[in-house]
């Protein structure tokens, strides 16, 4: 079977510049976790259903796992472990859901974090519909999302008083 | 005790790590291991005719291929057959890779090693295996039929048949009471398989460094997956440690072992030398672990003109697959949970467990009790139709009262020990249940119902499990216990125990579960029994080291042990908080050194004049350290009970079915942290709405799983799962200690029952089947009217 | 769950990536939700994947009195915000979830041509049209009539070589209304059923009444129910009658989630309501 060729790519990963030599087939979710050590990703169906491998790319959350390395040289990519502020603090949507028992095993709330982040950037005070809306691409086994919503509420007040 | 934390919704100290990406989950670990894939098998029943890797040998990245002609003797022997059973008269368990025979779609064939999973998956995708397709058994009927056999020296199909029979309270049997009943009824009920599937699949990494065999698993007992991974690759148990990381959901999946894999991949990291990691992909999970619920019941029973029940007949066909790895739980705990709270009068049951070419069946959150539950509280929404009584009222003409307890059902549990209830209130429940949904006030209206359902759960059982507790000279406790944790919140609600029981900060405690290195001794998470086993051994292990703790400090405070008590980590003379001295020295004092490491610890060194000289440092009896651990085995299960009401509503047009509101009354004893057993309680529901109208397995003629994928096994999004209204009940277990009971399972055992009994009341027409979707109720509108 | 090998091209501009179509006949790779999921399960196994996403100028939307040009690398989520089409920014709040339209493409749904797919049987209803591109010594062009464009379940009229550069909804009249209705089993699903209806109401009157309805048939079915409701204000015109037509027209088939029986029955039910939407909202354009 022939080699595979490999390409150069240049990817910003929470704020570094990151340079990587990946097969056309690496998918993102496999370059962040096992390339780069970034493991928060989770990887939960790799059908693009779960939701579990979510990230931000530049700002707009994708599924890392339908998404080849390759496609995205010279992007802007956020993960999980880039969220916090990087003081030590948690950021307003992570304390929510510790605040509000948002998670449980915590495969899927990664996926969660990323995908909640990017909503209320988009949308800061989000209705009750909205947030079903806007979480209903990612799969929870544990909690029933019912934590998951008001958590969600919860960090747009935190943003609120925040900003 | 001033720093009173049981009882308290402390927040999660698990969260912050799982907030940042810093979880620890098998395939996290071991980013330079090897990878494993399994050529598994695509027919339901084949004989292997041959195996060709040809073809795969020069793909990049090839470690090793291995066949189960590979394997060494006691590797390629038939997995345990985990809790044997008397009835299981043919018990069978699959080989680790399968030698001649397949008897499921998904089962493991070969084992490709490589160098990383997508090369694993290029040479799977290159071998070649040569198959036979033999007929293939799908669904328990066609099993029962006994035409086609799942494997050739099981006849009929019938891997174990039980009867179990209670009589009435005149002696009689349960048939003849139903003869002579003033009312009868009898039908079938039909529930059908689904699976837990947790996000996080399950894996395996091992490490071997000549000596030592390092195993993480992503499993619900690793002390269990030690013992077996020692025995079968030969490896003395002192040798092998096993280690559950941050485990992605169990749900009852994860507590079979040992898997092939378990076996599999720790034996080739053995065999290369090299660190050797196996990820189950989803595709795999759906085929290749395992699957619940499958059941059919046929019913037979007869009751007064009050509702009460006079006799119950129920026969039940369980499909459990191709294996029995798990031997007869499921069925057992559907027929004797099956109860509830209710006075049955007289009962028999009678199941068969039968083998199909499909995935094999092991518990899944509820273990059984959904099926069993469903059974009563159809029959009980029967009865009160038949006789146009209101269906919470003829649930109650047959509870057990308060006054009743300790209440023995006279059958056997799947524990082995007798159904005894421990303790309940299940007439106020219900009460608080109708309260809560506004039963009697309910406006009817076409397409609109309400519907109810109770059960009994027994939880925590046996054998047992230790706590460890070790509170180190800079004043932390360690705690840990042998039993795994997948997302229950274990490190707080323990953590909040050690903390009560020790009178320290809950920041000062920490708790480790799953690591073999810690606790050897454990069994598992299963059956609600963490909170009830582990809880009660750690609360047991604080007061032998509380009670060291106070034994130390009063000998260097001069004082007496039971003029003492331990505030903020501190312990001090009752009333006197200046005679005082932190548990931090306490630790210290009860180590006595020759070897200081700071000026803490030179205080229990040898010139320091503490200790008396004409003693030894370490008295007799006595172990250094403020250390402590203990076991808590459990005389039975303890029987924790719920009620749930839904109101749903139903479009007359497409016949969609939507929960409006759904309401639990929960009892599991003394709470630990309501927030978290709130948090159980909602994951439960939702996987109940999964399996009442969205999730199934569907297997065609062939025993092809048609929906392999998340795509078409419709797991429910926050968009299809109902807003849950909670409320506690606590009638303490006389049992133990801190009088708990388990909540694990709870949420999702009803579920089914609940929202048959709304929607016939919605559309008046018999719901029988279990799950319903729109397109069912279509036509069940169409052929019912 | 991880993709075969296969050979990358990644071109710049149209004349490139229409070449390498042209030499290779590899599958293209836009925003990838419906192919790479193939890939991962190992159901697609191209010799060469040809991404189409820096090609110059694919990421165009183009709004006309006439209609709605999409280029073939615009983001469901982008048109969606662009809101320059009513039916079409409806349609697209259909398709799967939100994270998902980050990524996926108009053209890409249409290119895949699923059957139970909203936005095919948008362009069908609307009767818009997909540009395709091949390299002959140049780019040459040509445009498919939706009619023509979906020959069958995942078969888009697109030849070896060729690439589908863009989509053309056409604008709707004035006094048009449009709905587009589904049930799926979740929310985001693939539907069970769906129909999108598009009515124009004139002098109070119904005009012309069109609808189009997926997951019931090989390809989205477009009925002109004209005969049964035109002439009429939309109030008083036999709506149920129209949805009867849409019925007839529908070829469903049974699968795991639902019946052909149900299948049927849920298209008369949504092609009644979606028309009366459509109806709706096209009298109260004219009037406003």
């Amino acid at each position: 079977m022939r080699d595979e060729t490999r390409f150069e790519i240049t990817v910003t990963v929470n704020g570094a510049a990151r340079r990587l030599r990946v097969p056309a087939r690496r998918l993102l979710s496999d370059c962040l976790r096992h390339d780069l050590g970034l493991t928060g990703t989770h990887v939960g169906c790799e059908h693009g259903v779960c939701g579990c491998c979510t990230v931000l790319l530049d700002g707009r959350p994708v599924r890392s796992c339908l998404t080849f390395a390759v496609t995205v040289d010279g992007s802007k990519i956020t993960t999980v472990e880039g969220l916090a502020p990087g003081d030590g603090r948690l950021s307003p949507v992570q304390r929510a859901f510790a605040e509000c028992h948002g998670l449980q095993c915590g495969f899927c709330t990664p996926g969660f974090l990323c995908t909640v982040t990017a909503l209320l950037a988009d949308n800061p005070a989000p209705t009750e519909d909205e947030v079903l809306e806007g979480i209903s691409g990612n799969l929870c086994r544990c909690t029933g999302y019912q934590n998951i919503v008001k958590a969600v509420h919860r960090a747009a007040e935190l943003r609120a008083e925040e900003s | 005790m001033t720093t009173k934390l049981f009882g308290e919704p402390v927040q999660r100290r698990e969260d912050h790590r799982l907030l940042t990406g810093g979880g620890r989950y098998v395939d996290d670990l071991g980013r330079d291991a090897l990878a494993a894939a399994f050529v598994r098998s695509p027919h339901a029943h084949a004989r292997i005719r041959d195996i060709d890797v040809t073809a795969a040998l020069d793909v990049e990245g090839l470690v090793a291929i291995y066949t189960w002609d590979d394997l060494p003797e006691r590797v390629g022997r038939p997995l345990p057959l985990l809790i044997p059973h008397p009835a299981l008269t043919h018990g069978r368990t699959a080989l680790p890779l399968a030698r001649d025979v397949v008897r499921h779609v998904g089962e493991p064939v070969v084992m490709v090693v490589a160098t990383d999973r997508y090369a694993a998956e290029d040479v799977c995708a290159r071998i070649e295996v040569d198959y036979e397709p033999l007929k293939p058994v799908v669904g328990p009927e066609q099993a029962v039929s006994g035409v086609h056999l799942v494997h050739d020296d099981v006849p009929g199909n019938v891997g174990a048949h039980l009867v179990q029979e209670v009589p009435g309270p005149d002696g009689r049997g349960a048939r003849e009471a139903i003869e002579t009943a003033p009312h009868t009824l009898s039908f079938r009920l039909d529930i059908e398989r689904s699976a837990a599937t947790p996000l996080e699949g399950r894996g395996v990494y091992a490490r071997w460094d000549g000596r030592d065999l390092r195993v993480y698993s992503s499993t619900q007992t690793s002390t269990s997956v030690r013992m077996a991974v020692s025995a079968v690759l030969g490896v003395p148990l002192p040798q092998v440690e096993v280690i559950a990381p941050d485990v992605g959901g169990g749900f009852g999946v994860k507590i079979v072992h040992p898997w092939p894999e378990e076996i599999l991949v720790p034996w080739a990291a053995m065999t290369l030398g090299r660190e050797v990691k196996w990820t189950e992909d989803r595709r795999e999970h759906f085929v290749a672990s395992a699957h619940e619920r499958g059941q059919v019941q046929h019913v037979r029973v007869g009751f007064d003109d009050d509702g009460r029940l006079l006799g119950l007949d129920v026969t039940i066909l369980h499909d459990h697959g191709a294996y029995t790895p798990y031997g007869i739980i499921v069925p057992i705990v559907t027929s004797t949970q099956l109860l509830g709270p209710y006075k049955v009068g007289a009962y028999r049951v009678e199941f068969s467990s039968l083998y199909t070419n499909t995935v094999q069946v092991t518990p899944y959150r509820g273990a059984g009790r959904p099926q069993g539950v469903f059974c009563m509280e159809r029959t009980m929404d029967k009865i009160a139709r038949r006789l146009g009584k209101d269906r919470a009222e003829v649930r109650a003409a047959n509870f057990i009262q308060p006054e009743d307890f300790p209440y023995d059902q006279g059958m056997t549990f799947q524990d082995g020990r007798p159904l005894i209830y421990d303790s309940g209130d299940y007439p106020r429940m219900l009460r608080m249940l109708k309260e809560l949904i506004g039963w009697d006030d309910f406006e009817r209206a076409p397409g609109r119902g309400i519907g109810i359902g109770c059960y009994v759960e027994g939880t925590g059982p046996g054998p047992y499990e230790g706590g460890h507790v070790q509170i180190t000279s800079d004043g932390q406790v360690h705690v840990s216990t042998g039993l795994t944790s997948q997302g229950q919140g274990h490190e707080t609600a323990f953590a909040q125990i050690a903390a009560t029981e020790l009178g320290v900060p809950i920041e000062r405690v920490s708790v480790v579960t799953g690591d073999t290195r810690r606790l050897g001794y454990a069994v598992g998470t299963f059956a609600s029994r963490a909170a009830v086993v582990s809880g009660n051994a750690i609360a047991l292990a604080c007061r032998k080291v509380r009670e060291k703790a106070l034994r130390v400090a009063a000998d260097a405070l001069e004082a007496d042990p039971a003029d003492l008590e331990i505030t903020e980590g501190v312990v001090h003379v009752a009333g006197a908080p200046q005679a005082s001295m932190p548990l931090s020295t306490v630790a210290v004092l009860a180590n006595p050194l020759r070897y200081a490491f700071d000026e803490e610890t030179a205080r229990a060194t040898q010139f320091a004049g503490a200790a008396d000289p004409n003693r030894p440092p370490v008295a007799e009896g006595d172990e250094p350290g403020l250390e402590g651990r203990e076991f808590y085995s459990p005389i039975r299960c303890t029987f924790a009970a719920g009620m749930h009401a839904a109101i749903v509503e139903t479009d007359p047009d497409t016949a969609e079915i939507r929960i409006v509101r759904y309401a639990v009354v929960h009892d599991c004893g003394n709470l630990i942290n309501p927030m978290i057993v709130e948090g159980q309680i909602h994951g439960g529901v939702a996987q109940g709405v999964g399996g009442a109208l969205y999730e199934r397995m569907v297997y065609d003629e062939h025993g092809q799983l048609v929906n392999a994928s998340f795509m078409d096994f419709l797991m429910p999004y926050a968009t299809e799962v109902p807003h849950v209204e909670t409320a506690h009940l606590q009638t303490p277990s006389p049992l133990n200690p801190l009088g708990i009971k388990g909540a694990g399972e709870a949420g999702v055992i009803p579920v089914s029952a609940v929202v048959a009994s709304a929607l016939e009341d919605a559309e008046g027409i018999p719901i029988d089947r279990m799950p319903i979707s729109p397109s069912e109720l279509f036509h069940l509108r169409t052929s019912g009217r | 769950m991880k993709p075969p090998p296969f050979a990358y091209h990644a071109p710049r501009d149209l004349g490139e990536a229409l070449r390498t179509l042209a030499e290779v006949r590899g599958k293209v790779l836009a925003g990838g939700q419906s192919l790479i999921p193939m890939l991962n399960m190992r159901l697609a196994e191209p010799s060469d994947l040809v991404d189409i996403n820096r090609v110059a100028g694919l990421d165009r939307l183009e709004r006309t009195a006439d209609g709605v040009v999409v280029g073939a690398t615009v983001r469901h989520a982008d048109a969606e915000r662009a809101r320059a089409h009513p039916l079409l920014t409806r349609a697209l709040k259909l398709v799967a979830h939100p994270v998902i339209r980050n990524r996926g493409t108009v053209v890409g749904s249409l290119a895949h041509a699923d059957p139970a797919a909203e936005l095919p049987a948008v362009l069908a209803v609307l009767g818009g049209h997909v540009r395709v591109a091949r390299w002959d010594g140049g780019v040459a062009v040509r445009d498919v009539p939706a009619a023509g464009f979906f020959a069958g379940p995942m078969e888009p009229a697109i030849e070896p070589g060729e690439l589908a550069v863009s989509a053309f909804f056409p604008a709707l009249r004035p006094g048009t209304g449009s709905a587009f209705l589904e049930i799926a089993r979740r929310h985001g699903d693939y539907a069970l059923a769906g129909v999108c209806a598009v009515v124009t109401v004139d002098d109070g009157r119904v005009a012309t009444a069109r609808a189009a309805c997926i997951g019931v048939g090989p390809v989205p079915v477009v009925v002109d129910v004209g005969p049964a409701c035109t002439g009429r204000p939309p109030g008083e015109a036999d709506w149920a009658g129209a949805a009867a037509l849409v019925r007839e027209a529908a070829e469903p088939e049974d699968d795991i989630h639902a019946t052909a029986a149900y299948r049927g029955h849920l298209v008369g039910v949504l092609a009644e309501r979606a028309l009366r939407d459509a109806a709706r909202e096209g009298a109260a354009a004219r009037a406003g």
